[in-house]
C-alpha cells in the first residue's frame, strides 16, 4: 500500500517538475477569502462556470450527431431524439442548460451588482462579466437557430428583419447575417461557425479572464453599511481584512459552491428528464405558413415588447435602448467605482434591479400568451353558444353567423372565448351606441381594421342587430348624449331641421 | 518511466555561457532587427487580411441586380378572378444543401382581367408568415397581430407599411414574378421601389418610398384595447 502512494507520489513529482501547474493551482485554491464571503450568496458565479462546462460536454456529444445543413439538420434532431439512445436525454439536458445558464448568470449579476462588486478595484471584472452576459445571450439565440425548426427559420426572419432597420448598411448587414439572398444552407453553416467556434472561444477565454481578475483582486467581501470604498485605501483594508477573518477558499468556503454547483446539476437533469428536449417543432419549411413562431423563454420579453411599442418609435427605441443599457452597465463602475457598497445604503440600485426584474418577468409572461396576437383559427373552433341565442330574433342569429364567419372572433372574445387583440364584445352595447358600431366596424380605426369592403350592406346591418343584444348581461345599452340634447333643443326652441346626430365617436 | 531525473534551472542557463556578453552595438542592431521583423510581419498580415476580410464580407458585397430573376409561378387560369392563393415557389438562387428552406411561398391576388398583385409571405414588421383571411378579406400575421387589407396596404397592428409587393408580368399566358431575396426593409428590391406599398393614394404612396416613417393618419392606435 505504502508502496502505491510512493509510486502515485512519484508519478505527481515526475509531472509537477515539467509542468509546474500544481503549485500554483494548489495555492491559488487556498488563497484565504474574508470568512463572510462563504456564503449561499457567492456561488452562483461558480454555478455559471459549472453549467457552462456541462454546455460544453453535451455540445460536443450532440455535435457528434447533429447535420449542420439546412436540408438535413431538422432530420438529424429526429433522429437524435428517437433513433440514437439517450439523444433525447443529451439534447434536453443542452436545452435545459441553456435556461439554466442564462437564469443563473442573470441571478449571478443581480448579486454582484446588488453587493457593489463591480466597484473599485473590480470595475473590470464587471466589464468583462457584461460581455459574458451578452455572449450567454448570444449562445442562446445561436443554439436556438442550430434546432432548426419552424421557430428558428422565423425566428432568422425576425432577426433579418430587425437588422434591416439599421439606417444606411441595413441590407450588408442582413445579407452578411443570412450568408444568401435568403434564409437557407449558408445561414444555417454561419450560425454553426457561430454557436460552435467563435461565441465559445471568446467566451471560454473571457470567463478564464473574468476568473484570474476575481483570484488577483480578491473575492468582493460582505458589504457593510458604511464601510465605503476608496480607492487610496481600499486594498489595504481588504487585505487587512483576509489576514484577520481569512479562510482558504478550498475547502472552507467552496463547499457551498459545490454543493450548488451539484445542485443545479440535479435541477438540469430532473427538467431534462421530466419535460424532455425542446422541440424540434415543425419542419423549416416555409411553405408551410400555419405556424405561430415564438422564440425561446430567454427572448420572449423582447417579443413582447416589439409587439406594443408604437410603430414609429420601434425603430429608434430597436436601436438606441440597447445602445444606451449596454452602454449604462459598462460605464456603471467606471461612474460609480467608490462609495457605500451594501444595498440598505443604495435605494437607487435596489428599485432599479426590482423595476427590471418586474418589467423583464411581465413582459416574459406576456409572450407565453401573446395576448396581441390574433387566434388564427378561432372561427373555426368556437361557436356561439346555444344560450347566447336564446330569444333572439332571426337577424340577430344571422348577425351571429356574420361574426363567426367574417372571423372577428381572431381578435375578439365572446362568452369567454376569442382573441384578446381586442376588447371583448360582452358588453359592447353598453360602452358604444349602434352609430359608433357601424362606424367602428366599416370604418375600423384604433388598431382595427375596417370592414367595409368585407362586409355587405345587410351583413353589416345584422352584426350590428346582434352585436346591440350584447349588453353584458343586463347594463343599460350606450346612449348618445348628444342626440338626446339635440332633440329636447328641438323640442323646446327651434322647429327647423334638428341637426343631424354625428355617427362619429366623440 | 525515469522519475528522478534532476530537471534544476542551473543545467539550462549554463549552456549559453560560452556566448559573448551581449554588447550594446549588437543590441541596437538586434532591436532594429526586431522591429524591422514586426513591419514585416505587419505587412504580411495586412496583405493577407485582403482575401480574410474580402472572404467575410463576400455575401454583402455581391451585386444586388444578380439576386433577383423572374420566374414562373404558373398558367394565369390557375388563378380566379377575384379569389388570392398560396403559391410556392423555388427560389432562383439557391444551394444543393439549402432542402425545404429554398422554396419560398407568396399569395398570389387576381383582381381582374389581366391585374394581379403578388404579396411576399413576409410581414412588413418582422418577417412572419401573414395568412389570407378571405372572409373578412385581410392579411393576418400571427407574431405580433399586423393586419393588411386584400391590396396588401397597412390596416392595423406593429407594421409601418404594407405588405411587400413582388414585380410582376405575364407572358404568353404565364404569371412571371421578379424573386430572388428576402423581403426586408433594406432588401434592394424594396429601395428600387419593386416591393412597395400599393398606391392608393399620394398619402400611401409617398409612404411607401419613406418605408420607415410612420403612415400619417393611418396609424390611429390611440383608442386602447387590453393589453
Amino acid at each position: 500500500m505504502a508502496s502505491l502512494k510512493q509510486r502515485s507520489l512519484e508519478l505527481y513529482n515526475w509531472f509537477e517538475q515539467r509542468l509546474g501547474l500544481g503549485a500554483p493551482t494548489i495555492e491559488a485554491a487556498e488563497h484565504e477569502v474574508p470568512a463572510s464571503t462563504s456564503s449561499w450568496w457567492y456561488v452562483f458565479g461558480s454555478g455559471a462556470t459549472v453549467i457552462l462546462l456541462l454546455q460544453v460536454v453535451t455540445g460536443i456529444l450532440l455535435a457528434l450527431v447533429y447535420a449542420p445543413s439546412a436540408e438535413h439538420a431538422w432530420s438529424s434532431l429526429e433522429f437524435l431524439d428517437h433513433s440514437v439512445r439517450l439523444g433525447w436525454f443529451l439534447r434536453a439536458v443542452h436545452g435545459w442548460g441553456s435556461d439554466f445558464m442564462v437564469a443563473i448568470v442573470l441571478i449571478h449579476l443581480a448579486q454582484v451588482f446588488l453587493f457593489g462588486a463591480y466597484k473599485y478595484p473590480r470595475e473590470l471584472t464587471w466589464i468583462v462579466g457584461v460581455f459574458l452576459l451578452l455572449l450567454t445571450l448570444g449562445m442562446a439565440f445561436t443554439g436556438q437557430v442550430l434546432r432548426f425548426d419552424q421557430d428558428a427559420y422565423w425566428g432568422l426572419g425576425i432577426g433579418a428583419s430587425i437588422v434591416s432597420r439599421v439606417p444606411v448598411i441595413g441590407g450588408p448587414l442582413v445579407d452578411l447575417m443570412l450568408g444568401g439572398p435568403i434564409i437557407a444552407g449558408p445561414t444555417l453553416s454561419r450560425f454553426f461557425a457561430l454557436h460552435v467556434f467563435v461565441i465559445p472561444g471568446i467566451l471560454l477565454a473571457l470567463v478564464g479572464v473574468h476568473l484570474l481578475m476575481v483570484l488577483r483582486l480578491g473575492i468582493n467581501e460582505w458589504p457593510m453599511p458604511g464601510r465605503l470604498v476608496n480607492k487610496k485605501t481600499y486594498v489595504q483594508e481588504y487585505h487587512k481584512l483576509a489576514k484577520e477573518t481569512g479562510i482558504p477558499f478550498v475547502p472552507d468556503a467552496a463547499w457551498k459552491d459545490a454543493v450548488f454547483a451539484a445542485a443545479v446539476m440535479l435541477a438540469v437533469m430532473a427538467c431534462a428528464l421530466w419535460f424532455g428536449p425542446f422541440g424540434p417543432t415543425g419542419q423549416p419549411d416555409p411553405t408551410i405558413i400555419e405556424t405561430a413562431p415564438k422564440p425561446d423563454f430567454a427572448f420572449l420579453w423582447i417579443y413582447a415588447v416589439l409587439a406594443y411599442l408604437p410603430p414609429n418609435l420601434e425603430t429608434p427605441v430597436l436601436f438606441i435602448a440597447p445602445v444606451l443599457g449596454i452602454g449604462a452597465m459598462l460605464l456603471l463602475p467606471l461612474v460609480s467605482g467608490e462609495g457605500e457598497k451594501h444595498w440598505s445604503r443604495r435605494p437607487v440600485a435596489v428599485l432599479m434591479i426590482t423595476i427590471i426584474a418586474v418589467t423583464l418577468g411581465t413582459f416574459t409572461r406576456l409572450g407565453t400568451y401573446t395576448p396581441w396576437s390574433p387566434v388564427m383559427n378561432a372561427w373555426t373552433s368556437d361557436p356561439i353558444p346555444p344560450a347566447g341565442l336564446k330569444d333572439h330574433t332571426p337577424l340577430e342569429r344571422e348577425g351571429a353567423l356574420v361574426l363567426q364567419n367574417k372571423q372577428c372572433r381572431n381578435c375578439h372574445s365572446i362568452y369567454g372565448a376569442g382573441g384578446m387583440r381586442g376588447p371583448a364584445l360582452d358588453a359592447v352595447a353598453s360602452r358604444m351606441t349602434e352609430d359608433q358600431i357601424i362606424r367602428q366596424v366599416l370604418q375600423g380605426g384604433g388598431n382595427m381594421p375596417a370592414y367595409g369592403n368585407a362586409l355587405s350592406p345587410a351583413e353589416t346591418k345584422a352584426l350590428v342587430r346582434f352585436l346591440l343584444t350584447l349588453r353584458g348581461g343586463d347594463l343599460s345599452p350606450a346612449i348618445d348624449a348628444s342626440k338626446k340634447v339635440a332633440a329636447s333643443s328641438v323640442e323646446s326652441t327651434s322647429p327647423l331641421s334638428p341637426s343631424q346626430s354625428s355617427p362619429g365617436t366623440p | 518511466m525515469n522519475t528522478s531525473e534532476p530537471l534544476s534551472p542551473g543545467d539550462q542557463a549554463s549552456a549559453p555561457q560560452a556566448a559573448p556578453k551581449p554588447g550594446a552595438a549588437g543590441h541596437s542592431r538586434r532591436v532594429f532587427l526586431f522591429k524591422l521583423s514586426l513591419l514585416l510581419n505587419g505587412a504580411v498580415g495586412a496583405v493577407l487580411a485582403v482575401p480574410l476580410v474580402g472572404y467575410l464580407l463576400g455575401p454583402a458585397l455581391k451585386k444586388s441586380s444578380k439576386e433577383n430573376a423572374w420566374i414562373s409561378l404558373g398558367d394565369v387560369g390557375n388563378f380566379p378572378e377575384g379569389e388570392t392563393r398560396l403559391v410556392n415557389f423555388r427560389n432562383p438562387m439557391t444551394t444543393p444543401w439549402d432542402g425545404q428552406t429554398g422554396d419560398i411561398p407568396c399569395w398570389v391576388r387576381h383582381i381582374s382581367g389581366g391585374d394581379f398583385q403578388v404579396f411576399a409571405i413576409n410581414c412588413a414588421h418582422l418577417g412572419c408568415p401573414v395568412r389570407w383571411f378571405a372572409q373578412s378579406r385581410l392579411f393576418l400575421c400571427p407574431c405580433h397581430g399586423g393586419a393588411y387589407y386584400e391590396d396588401g396596404s397597412r390596416a392595423s397592428g406593429p407594421p409601418e407599411r404594407g405588405l411587400f409587393v413582388y414585380d410582376h408580368k405575364i407572358v404568353s399566358g404565364t404569371l412571371m414574378i421578379s424573386a430572388g431575396k428576402l423581403p426586408t426593409l433594406a432588401a434592394h428590391n424594396c429601395n428600387k421601389k419593386r416591393l412597395t406599398q400599393i398606391e392608393m393614394n399620394p398619402q400611401s404612396a409617398s409612404a411607401a418610398t419613406e418605408a420607415l416613417k410612420p403612415i400619417e393618419g393611418a396609424d390611429p392606435r390611440k383608442t386602447s384595447w387590453p393589453a
